[in-house]
């Protein structure tokens, strides 16, 4: 057997194109994975990423070049075939069954049967000791997957990867993006042991931190071309980050520059305000202000209840106690509807599931909250319509083939903006932006924390929802800290990292 | 240049909604034309045209309005199974306001002379298309309040009205089927100005479901209903309203498709108006290319659709396919249209239309 010599490649791409209908998604891309190596992909949204993925996975089929598994050419026919070549894949998105039970999920296909019928004793029993035997972790594998976390549905859809097709190659698709640090560990944990054992494993990722601690190589890739393969012990982040977005970012002095600058001229004016605002089971009662201007950072682990709480302030759901008021007014009715007449805007967490209707086009998407405001028969002509839909394509540089390009062809980072602009466009009072940098990449992550930033200096009042402790210290001029659906403590802007870290921990 | 030129416009052809519908449809007129001699014959009578395809056109008509209004409610990602029950009820309505002695209803005296009359009737006929059209608005009112704030399966909440709606529409006229002498009703169906009366109907509910759904912002957040409607309620769009609105409108059209088909037979035949028109309307909106799944959607593609469903069964009839045989050729023909529909046949056709060398 070959296959524990790691000099030789376990895959080798050569000379990948694709284009699909007005993009030339690849052009010419080598790419290649040793055994036992964890190799980073790495780019800005819509380098291409996903779709050398897809290619190498039998989603798509490459117009031209070569796909070589552990020195023999393939043609990678269908997911189903890269599955039985030993390619598995979890992508960025959960893509199991939430209705399912947790141990369905992980055996589904090849459940064992007795007597014609499945063995749900066995099934469970079995799927208990892969998920402990992986992962150590003592979930109830009977519940519903959907009941979990979607960190742990993360979890269960690696499982099932490894565990069906007898992994060689693992993809994982921005993993870590939901997980906790915690579970970040696990995983890296368990990615090791499987590199050890000889597994290759692609891994991408806008985690700059994850990629230096546990890549072996990078390579990146730039506007669906080749930029290099590089060792990662031998690249500093500078470089790494230059050769991603082919121009140096924003500089973060800058970013702090500018909000030392606005946090001069918050007006006194009390756009939001709620008082003991509370959903019993979802939200504890909650009290907030926010001012015009303001940039108010909602920070707290995942499950601490941001989602809820702003959810609650856009009317998502009725509160059962307490009050709210929009400037000055109190909020009688709560629904979507009603917010955005009163200038709130939400950008939600779920960007695929509660954001993007992706089948309709950039334009579509775009103007759809401004239309709902205005009602069913005051009717946004459409040239009125692209007019809107092309301002917010060149202020948010959305790379889009056209306005009418359907949403779902376009990158996540993308997608993000096309439902920034759709806020945007109703000229909102109060943006409420919950994970908006969440899977994506440095280059627009930086954009869209200043353009937080200079929205709140045009007079807009922010909350700021985001994992990353670092981020909300940087674009907050006040920061709610949040645990357990109750807000714990409330600092101003320029506190330090560790001050709220020590809060969150109950010290 | 002038070759590319060409095949960029072949493609936006084949890409077109319009483009499997018609393509079907041809196909079908292209073997009658060749199996049957005098199929596109026209004749000119008193200034009116007869033929074929003037038969099939008319007789498509009421499917052609279910459909209208089918397709608004597949957009939203529904299905409306009663229409065809809704139009029994329709039919019963009309029938009991222009004839009500039947369920013992004591006219005056001197009206009773005119019952048998052909130009008389009880209420007048504005009265009778309205309070009709109200009764099957607010069937489908029941059956949106049903999907859109119980949240019942629009399939199991539409087939609740689907079954007793037959019942409905016998209770209503007393169990007794309803003879319609009122001459000028039987113009809805059987009237003629140079083109069937039906047709005009049609253009006319076509023309201004169009402008409703295109020219205000109801046609885009049914589409974004249909294709995400957690992204909707997010984005503002009160989708239990548009919800409500779809199945109402494809109540109202049910209600017009039960006046037409009853002035056609004269009688409100609570056991046969209707009888399985749903299922015609729901194959209509899928070869009209309208996803069950829901989203995009266009009004013109199913009325082809529904002239593609007459036109086989036209086609059938005058190549002597007996009645009873029908259904079976009808399934075969659905069977080649999917197919046609399918990922594939589109891919194929795709590369043919495609550009060369690109």
């Amino acid at each position: 057997m070959t296959e524990t010599n790691s000099d030789t490649l376990l895959i080798s791409m050569q000379g990948i194109s694709k284009v699909f209908p007005g993009v030339q998604a690849l052009t010419n891309v080598d790419f290649s994975l040793k055994y036992g190596e964890i190799h980073a992909l790495m780019g800005g949204n819509g380098a291409g990423k996903s779709t050398l993925i897809k290619v190498l996975t039998g989603v798509e089929h490459p117009d031209s070049g070569h796909i070589f598994l552990a020195g023999k050419e393939v043609h990678v026919r269908s997911p189903q075939h890269a599955q039985s070549l030993g390619i598995s894949t979890v992508y960025q998105e959960v893509n199991l069954c939430p209705n399912l039970t947790v141990a369905e999920n992980i055996l589904i296909g090849r459940a064992p049967m007795r007597l014609g019928s499945i063995d749900w004793k066995k099934l469970n029993a079995q799927a208990q000791e892969i998920m402990n035997r992986v992962l150590g972790m003592e979930i109830d594998v009977t519940v519903m997957l959907g009941s979990y976390s979607v960190a742990i549905q993360q979890m269960v859809a690696i499982v099932r990867a490894l565990e069906i097709g007898n992994a060689k190659v693992l993809i994982l698709d921005e993993p870590t993006s939901s997980l906790s640090r915690r579970e970040t560990e696990q995983l890296f944990e368990v990615m090791r042991r499987l590199k050890s054992e000889g597994v290759g494993i692609i891994f991408i990722t806008h985690f700059l931190d994850q990629v230096y601690e546990i890549t072996d190589r990078i390579t990146i890739i730039r506007n669906g071309g080749l930029v290099g393969t590089f060792e990662t012990a031998s690249m500093t982040r500078l470089e790494l980050i230059t050769k991603m977005i082919g121009k140096t970012i924003i500089e973060l002095e800058d970013l702090s520059r500018i909000k030392a600058n606005i946090s001069k001229h918050i007006s006194g004016d009390l756009v939001l305000e709620t008082q003991d605002l509370g959903q019993s089971g979802q939200v504890e009662p909650i009290s907030l202000t926010l001012h015009a201007g303001e940039v108010l950072g909602l920070a707290g682990l995942v499950g601490a209840g941001r989602t809820e709480t702003v959810g609650l302030i856009f009317g998502l759901e009725t509160p059962d106690s307490g009050e709210m008021s929009v400037a000055g007014k109190k909020v009688r009715h709560f629904s979507p509807l009603d917010s955005i007449k009163r200038g709130l805007a939400l950008l939600p967490e779920d960007r695929k599931a509660a954001g993007i209707v992706d089948e309709l086009t950039v334009r579509e998407n775009i103007v759809l909250a401004l239309q709902a405001g205005q009602g069913w028969f005051k009717y946004i002509n459409l040239a009125k319509q692209y007019e809107i839909a092309e301002k917010y394509m060149k202020l948010l540089e959305i790379a889009t083939p056209s306005a009418d390009q359907q949403v779902k062809n376009l990158s996540g980072g993308n997608q993000q903006k096309v439902i920034l602009a759709r806020w945007l466009a109703t000229n909102p009072r109060v943006l409420i932006l919950d994970e908006p940098t969440r899977g994506i990449d440095v280059g627009t992550k930086a954009e869209i924390q200043k353009l937080v930033l200079l929205l709140a200096d045009e007079g807009k009042a922010c909350i700021f929802i985001s994992s990353e402790l670092e981020e909300v210290l940087r674009t907050s001029h006040r920061i709610a800290v949040m645990s357990d659906h109750r807000k714990i403590a409330e600092f101003s802007g320029d506190t330090s990292e560790h001050e709220i870290m020590r809060v969150m921990a109950g010290e | 240049m002038s070759k590319e030129h060409k095949s960029v416009n072949l493609r936006k052809i084949t890409e077109s909604k319009l483009f499997f519908p018609l393509l079907t449809l041809a196909i079908i007129l292209l073997m009658d034309l060749i199996i049957i001699p005098n199929f596109f014959a026209i004749q000119v009578r008193d200034g009116n045209l007869y033929g074929s395809l003037i038969d099939i056109l008319r007789n498509a008509s009421p499917v052609m309005i279910l459909a209208i209004g089918m397709t608004l409610v597949i957009a939203t990602g529904g299905v409306d199974l009663s229409v065809g029950a809704v139009m029994a009820i329709a039919a019963s309505v009309a029938a009991i306001m222009m004839n009500p002695v039947i369920i013992g209803l004591e006219l005056p005296p001197d009206l009773m002379k005119f019952i048998n009359d052909p130009y008389f009737t009880y209420s007048p006929l504005w009265q009778v298309i309205t309070v009709t059209l109200i009764v099957t608005t607010i069937c489908g009112l029941w059956n949106g309040l049903l999907v859109a704030y119980i949240r019942i399966q629009p399939m199991v909440a539409t087939l609740i009205l689907m079954i007793a709606g037959r019942g409905i529409a016998q209770l209503i006229t007393n169990g007794v089927r309803i003879q319609i002498f009122y001459e000028p009703y039987a113009f809805l169906g059987q009237g003629w100005i140079i083109l069937p009366f039906s047709l005009y109907l049609v253009a006319i509910l076509y023309t201004t479901t169009w402008l409703f759904t295109r020219r205000t912002a109801i046609g885009l957040f049914i589409e974004s209903v249909g294709i995400n409607f957690r992204s909707s309620f997010y984005s503002g769009i009160n989708e239990k309203r548009i919800k409500m609105l779809v199945y109402a409108f494809s109540g109202f059209c049910a209600g017009l498709a039960g006046l037409v088909a009853s002035s056609n037979i004269k009688t409100s035949d609570a056991h046969n108006i209707g009888i399985g028109l749903e299922l015609d309307a729901i194959l209509a909106v899928i070869i009209g290319g309208t996803l069950m799944s829901g989203g995009r959607f266009s009004l013109l593609a199913s009325l082809i659709g529904a002239v593609v469903i007459q036109a086989i069964t036209t086609s059938m009839y005058a190549v002597g396919v007996p009645a009873f045989a029908l259904q079976a050729i009808k399934g075969v023909f659905v069977i080649i249209m999917i197919l046609l529909y399918s990922e594939q046949a589109r891919n194929f056709v795709r590369k043919l239309s495609a550009p060369k060398g690109a």
